[in-house]
């Protein structure tokens, strides 16, 4: 201790001489050195955001002043989607539209089973059970015995695995992308893409890519460029998802994807495959499962089909089937599906009788063809009018041959010709979009539905009234 | 002076010991995931999770190994408690479908019985709308037999039927305002619509605890969202002051518009919004607000109008009314209520107008009835609204002599019940279930990690022998801790004695 006592005085003795031989700038430098660091602990912070030189005053001037936009921009009165047609009573085969009665050429009622009694017998046995609403979403006793049943029957008539339910058909899609599909995965979607996927694309914050409608050789680019790049960095390319988004019956356009064509192209470059079926459900395929039936593919080539069931069965809501792989992950991470009510018991009760009448009666489907191709051969050679949409489909549409100038113009041109056939028995309707936020804006178009309730007489008069109006209208 | 009655809201922390005790728990969980991990991995353990084709192989991988490892090792030990499948109406009392599983909650399978009769803690079924009483649904059903289930149509094209006219005039006549829109699905009422009243060059304000709905809508828009403190109005006001003074960030614009988005009721917290405080602030700064009561319409306020009702406020101080019917109306769907300007620029700019189906008509019949009757239109008084008032304080009240830590505001029907640590969540639920009682638990990410609990959800159809048989239950399941003068144990709930209570949070002004 003694020691240590001494060695440190003896440093200490050393310290003290060092100081007094040391030469003068020396110290000085070092005494102006500590002087600034004293000044740098004791100095204000310096913040970079903050405009140092506002006065409380001025901030309350600021505030004064500062003037918001209204809530809402104003409506003029005679905007074209202010004044909804109002459909008294059921919106069936034949549909009494502001106090006329038509015959309906607008509600997606493919298979005519929103007027079903089978269905509404079914409904209404659900209703005596439980009521009307779940209360409660799918984890906290919002799950009933129908939904399991409807879900098994779904997963069965479309051979697969699982399937699971959402409560509204545009929350589905919307909730299935961003559940698989996060920000750095890469997404290759069709320009036509409906607006339920571009909003379900946003959510997942992925790298969208666009390839022209149903052009393979366009995505083939795009994929091939993606190659390249992942050549670059080949790290990044392992992590990173890619998908396609497809849909099977456009809505926007009424024609099918290549999908023989979309599989091949999967296995070559690596990318799943989300098929969106809501118009194609029902219609397509021999027994109605489907674009997958359609063309004879092994529906487990396809990794999620999504679908609503509100077009062909008729009913409320949506579901996703596939494997169990990839379906099972949506019951955690599917937003729509956990943090909303589920179905109603009386619409999963619907649905499912509806599906088994389909199964019981797979003949619909080639009828539902049939009357479409009836149409879709009418409706040629209309002046001024075009055919839109595959001849089998029953969603076609009828836009202008030529543009007279301005969207504003040719949608009230349209208007006229849809009016001149509501006064007359027929009801159409134009098919809506939101103009400013839709990625890739489809033409004006009148939209025509086809469904299995129509009788051959109702389809040629609607075609000859269509001619019609267009001659009347557009000339 | 701007609350006309007391505001009590109770958030009292726990000791410190359980939150130590908390975190172990998760840190046991954790460390035996990695080693069944690892097991699983070198095959020691079999794999029970469904797994890619072998074809799609050399796919780059769906899910990332550590993305769910929550989801493999502690969620899936106590899985039972979610999920329950129900065969009956979701009324005060259901019958459940008894599930059993063979390996540990890998998979389950249904052994045919019923459980019959099981008080429902756990449904929103608040006024007991829930019902298959004939005479009660009877509207209902002659609209399901005159119109189907099916609309196959979206508002602009060819959905809007005379019913949704009737339900929109109904809305806005409950709520005291100009004029509503009706939407086929709640989550979608906020997530379709909020894009179309902000958008890019906006400021969203919006409570920490807001709804995945309500933060999806916000996300969509392309607003700058800015998070203030949950009920904190000091925090919100400072927000305020800096965006104005401030602007936008870099560019130094000012913003276009603020909008302040909150919920009537917390769903997980209990709480309920400070309303005359909010709205006196978004007076003086010139804000719109937009307010989500999907649990709070029909459970607040003297008549069942919601929290403008229970502060005795004026509904057109608040811009956008937003609710669901899914809760207290025991239908499905939502609306969006205000001035008439406003809802005429949802009816031509909102994406559910355009893309998505309208209501369903014998739903829109329920939910004309629901509200008819709590308007008192069709001769029945507003019992349902003062029962439910009853039992909520009735319970709270039990609840809180007996010690527990409960959540939210007195008046609130919600009432979370503090549970904390990861191994009694499952306890409990399984526990209340034996003894015929349905209860929700959530823990972990729908709660903060140390703070999971069960949540319990009065209805108006509950009679006091119910609520009585729950709350026996209850203090059957805590039993006393040795040496203490008050009865406090932290046996399966958390209860704390009298001289360890913290904050309370009360407003008396």
């Amino acid at each position: 201790m003694a020691a240590a006592g001494m060695g440190q005085q003896w440093v200490l003795v050393e310290m003290v001489q060092a100081f007094y031989e040391a030469p003068a700038y020396h110290l000085i430098l070092e005494g102006i050195l500590i002087l600034w660091i004293i000044r740098l602990l004791f100095s204000k912070t310096y913040k970079l955001q903050e405009r140092s030189d506002l006065t409380p005053k001025e901030k309350e001037e600021l505030i004064e002043e500062w003037q918001p936009e209204p809530l809402v921009p104003p409506v003029p009165k005679d905007h074209p989607a202010l004044n909804y047609n109002i459909v008294s009573g059921p919106p069936t085969h034949i549909i009494t539209v502001n106090g006329k009665e038509c015959i309906n050429f607008a509600s997606f009622n493919f298979l005519g089973l929103l007027d079903n009694e089978k269905v509404k017998t079914a409904a209404q046995a659900s209703l005596k059970k439980y009521g009307v609403g779940t209360c409660g979403p799918r984890g906290f006793y919002g799950t009933f015995d129908v939904h399991l049943e409807l879900e098994e029957r779904l997963a069965k008539f479309m051979r697969t695995e699982e399937a699971i339910l959402y409560s509204y058909g545009f929350a589905t899609i919307a909730s299935a992308i961003p559940a698989y599909s996060k920000r750095g995965d890469i997404v290759f979607v069709d320009e036509a893409a409906c607006f339920a996927i571009q909003k379900g694309l946003q959510a997942s914050r992925s790298n969208i890519k666009l390839f022209k409608h149903n052009d393979m050789a366009d995505l083939e680019r795009l994929l091939k460029e993606q190659e390249t790049e992942d050549q670059k960095n080949p790290r990044k390319a392992r992590v990173t998802r890619r998908f396609i988004v497809v849909e099977g019956l456009y809505m926007n356009t009424g024609d099918i994807c290549p999908l023989p064509e979309l599989i091949k192209l999967k296995y070559k470059y690596k990318v799943r495959i989300f098929l969106e079926e809501s118009l194609s459900f029902g219609v397509l395929g021999e027994h109605g499962r489907g674009i997958t039936e359609h063309f004879g593919i092994n529906i487990d080539d396809i990794d999620l089909i999504s679908a609503n069931m509100e077009n062909s069965l008729a009913s409320i809501g949506g579901f996703c089937c596939g494997r169990s792989f990839i379906i099972d992950h949506q019951r955690l991470s599917g937003q729509g599906y956990c943090f909303s009510a589920s179905l109603p018991p009386l619409l999963a009760a619907a649905a499912i009788e509806a599906l088994n009448i389909m199964e019981d009666n797979p003949d619909i489907f080639q009828t539902l063809r049939a009357k479409c191709e009836r149409i879709h051969k009418a409706l040629q050679g209309i002046s001024g009018l075009k055919v839109v949409g595959e001849s089998f489909s029953p969603a076609l549409h009828l836009q202008l041959e030529e543009s007279c100038g301005s969207r504003e113009n040719d949608v009230k041109l349209l208007k006229r010709v849809v009016d001149y056939c509501m006064n007359s028995g027929i009801a159409l309707t134009q098919a809506c979009y939101l103009e400013k936020e839709e990625k890739c804006l489809p033409p004006p178009s009148i939209r025509v539905v086809i469904t299995v309730e129509q009788t051959e007489q109702e389809l040629d008069k609607a075609a000859s009234l269509i001619k019609e109006a267009a001659q009347s209208v557009l000339n | 002076t701007l609350y006309k009655k007391t505001f009590i809201e109770h958030f009292e922390q726990a000791p410190m010991y359980v939150a130590v005790l908390t975190f172990l728990g998760f840190g046991v969980g954790t460390i035996f995931g990695y080693l069944r991990d690892f097991m699983r991995a070198w095959g020691l353990e079999k794999r029970h999770i469904a797994a890619e084709r072998e074809q799609q192989k050399d796919f780059v991988p769906l899910y990332q190994d550590f993305e769910n490892f929550y989801t493999r090792n502690l969620y899936m030990r106590i899985r039972d408690n979610w999920n329950r499948p129900i065969c009956s109406v979701p009324g005060p009392q259901f019958d459940l479908m008894e599930r059993v599983t063979d390996d540990y909650n890998w998979t389950f399978r249904f052994t045919g019985r019923i459980i019959k009769n099981v008080i429902n803690m756990g449904s929103y079924n608040y006024l007991g709308f829930a019902e298959t009483d004939v005479n009660a649904l009877k509207t209902v059903t002659i609209e399901l037999q005159k119109y189907g289930t099916g609309i196959c149509s979206t508002r602009q094209e060819m959905g809007t039927l005379d019913k949704h006219v009737e339900l929109e005039k109904l809305v806005a006549k409950f709520l005291g305002v100009e004029d509503a829109m009706v939407f086929g699905m709640g989550f979608a009422t906020n997530s379709m619509n909020i894009p179309a009243l902000v958008g890019k060059g906006c400021l969203i304000l919006s409570d920490e605890l807001n709804h995945t709905s309500l933060v999806l809508g916000a996300r969509l828009s392309g607003a700058t969202i800015r998070i203030f403190k949950h009920n904190n109005m000091q925090s919100l006001e400072k927000l305020l002051r800096d965006a104005i003074i401030y602007g936008q960030p870099r560019s130094r614009r000012a913003w276009r518009k603020i909008i302040i988005l909150v919920e009537g009721i917390y769903s997980m917290e209990g709480s309920i919004v400070r309303l005359p405080e909010i709205v006196s602030l978004k007076k003086k700064y010139k804000a719109y607000l937009y307010l989500d009561e999907a649990h709070s319409i029909g459970a607040v306020g003297a008549t069942g109008r919601g929290v403008v009702e229970y502060f005795s406020m004026n509904p057109d101080d608040v811009d956008v009314l937003m609710g669901t019917f899914t809760k207290s109306f025991g239908a499905a769907g939502g609306y969006i209520a205000g001035k008439k300007d406003l809802v005429d620029f949802l009816r031509t700019h909102s994406h559910s107008a355009v893309y998505a189906t309208s209501m369903c008509p014998p739903v829109a019949e329920q939910i004309i009835r629901a509200m008819k009757c709590l308007m008192g239109q069709d001769g029945t008084t507003q019992g349902k609204v003062r029962q439910l008032g009853k039992n909520t304080r009735y319970f709270r009240r039990r609840l809180h002599e007996m010690g527990f830590i409960i959540y939210g505001n007195d008046d609130s029907p919600v009432v979370p019940l503090l549970l904390y640590m990861p191994g009694k969540i499952g306890a409990f639920a399984r526990r209340m279930l034996e003894k015929n009682i349905g209860v929700v638990v959530v823990g972990f990410p729908a709660t903060p990690i140390t703070e999971s609990r069960a949540r319990f959800c009065v209805s108006a159809a509950h009679t006091r022998e119910m609520l009585d048989t729950v709350t026996d239950q209850l203090s059957h399941e805590c039993k006393p801790f040795p040496n203490t003068t008050k009865k406090s144990a932290l046996h399966v709930c958390s209860k704390i004695p009298a001289a360890l209570k913290g904050a309370v949070v009360t407003s008396k002004v």
